[in-house]
């Protein structure tokens, strides 16, 4: 079978080469989302990346969140994960103001807040008593 | 089939499927395969990565949030590692969940390691959420070279 011998080069191609995991695969990473009268927060789990590794971007209402990850020494007793790259993109709906958007990361946890527009946000009306 | 029939030694075999392992991870997610099946759902929590050198076991862990003062680890008997600690709930949260995957609540693991251990050299960081403990062979676990002589 052709995709058999194929397979088999790309092998012997992987074994000289330990980053060949960059060759675009992603992890998804997970998330927790809260939303607030103000904002609404995205906390996101990218162990391995440290905030200079992250990147936030925000285009045509998608977030995506890309979290590069360093390679680690082969686990060669016992493998239980693997490592590689987190990618997740979130559509955003227009009531969030995007110039705001703010991200900050520490030990692993990715926070991102999105602030609500003006407009956007709840307003308590005061009921007189007539 | 060819590709199972054909002979090649253990570490190609073991390549091939890693290589298997990730595009399946790519396709449905990272815990795929005899882990957890859902996110949430929990089997054994943290996943753990072992790596050995000559003189050291080093046991690895994601623990994405987590600070090395709540963890409590540990070394029974001579091989017995525990791992344990708390991912607590936000105290900051004041409004409505949208999403809740990333999972909450005391976590431990005990893992019995190949060889005996020295407990009185044990190492643990954590940084970016990656937990790694440094654990050292006793002198007897540790390989030993010996010489052959011509007879």
């Amino acid at each position: 079978m052709p995709a058999t011998s194929t397979l088999a080069k790309k092998e012997t191609g992987e074994s000289t080469l330990p980053e060949a995991t960059r060759g675009g695969i992603f992890f998804t990473p997970r998330v927790d989302i809260y939303e607030t009268s103000d904002e609404v927060v995205l906390l996101c789990d990218m162990p391995g990346a440290s905030a200079t590794d992250i990147d936030v971007t925000f285009e045509r209402g998608e977030l995506s969140l890309y979290g590069k990850v360093a390679p680690r020494p082969a686990a060669t007793l016992c493998e239980e994960y693997a490592v590689g790259d987190f990618y997740r993109t979130f559509s955003i709906a227009s009531a969030i103001d995007s110039d705001r958007i703010s991200a900050e990361c520490q030990d692993g946890v990715l926070c991102v807040h999105l602030p609500k527009q003006e407009q956007a946000k709840p307003k308590r009306i005061t009921v007189a008593a007539s | 089939m060819s590709l199972l029939m054909r002979r090649q030694p253990a570490d190609e075999l073991q390549q091939q499927m890693t290589r298997f392992r990730r595009e399946m991870d790519q396709l449905f997610g990272r815990w795929t395969l005899g882990q957890e099946s859902w996110p949430g759902l929990a089997v054994s929590y943290p996943t753990l990565n072992l790596r050995e050198d000559e003189d050291f076991i080093y046991a690895e862990a994601e623990l994405p949030g987590q600070k090395l003062a709540d963890l409590e680890i540990t070394v029974t008997g001579d091989n017995r590692l525990t791992i344990q600690g708390e991912r607590k709930e936000p105290t900051e949260v004041q409004g409505e969940w949208h999403r809740r995957e990333r999972g909450l609540g005391r976590f431990e693991r005990t893992l019995d390691l190949p060889v005996s251990m020295d407990t009185s050299k044990v190492e643990a960081s954590l940084e970016n959420g990656i937990l790694c403990i440094k654990l050292a062979k006793s002198p007897q676990a540790k390989p030993r070279k010996i010489p052959v002589k011509a007879g």
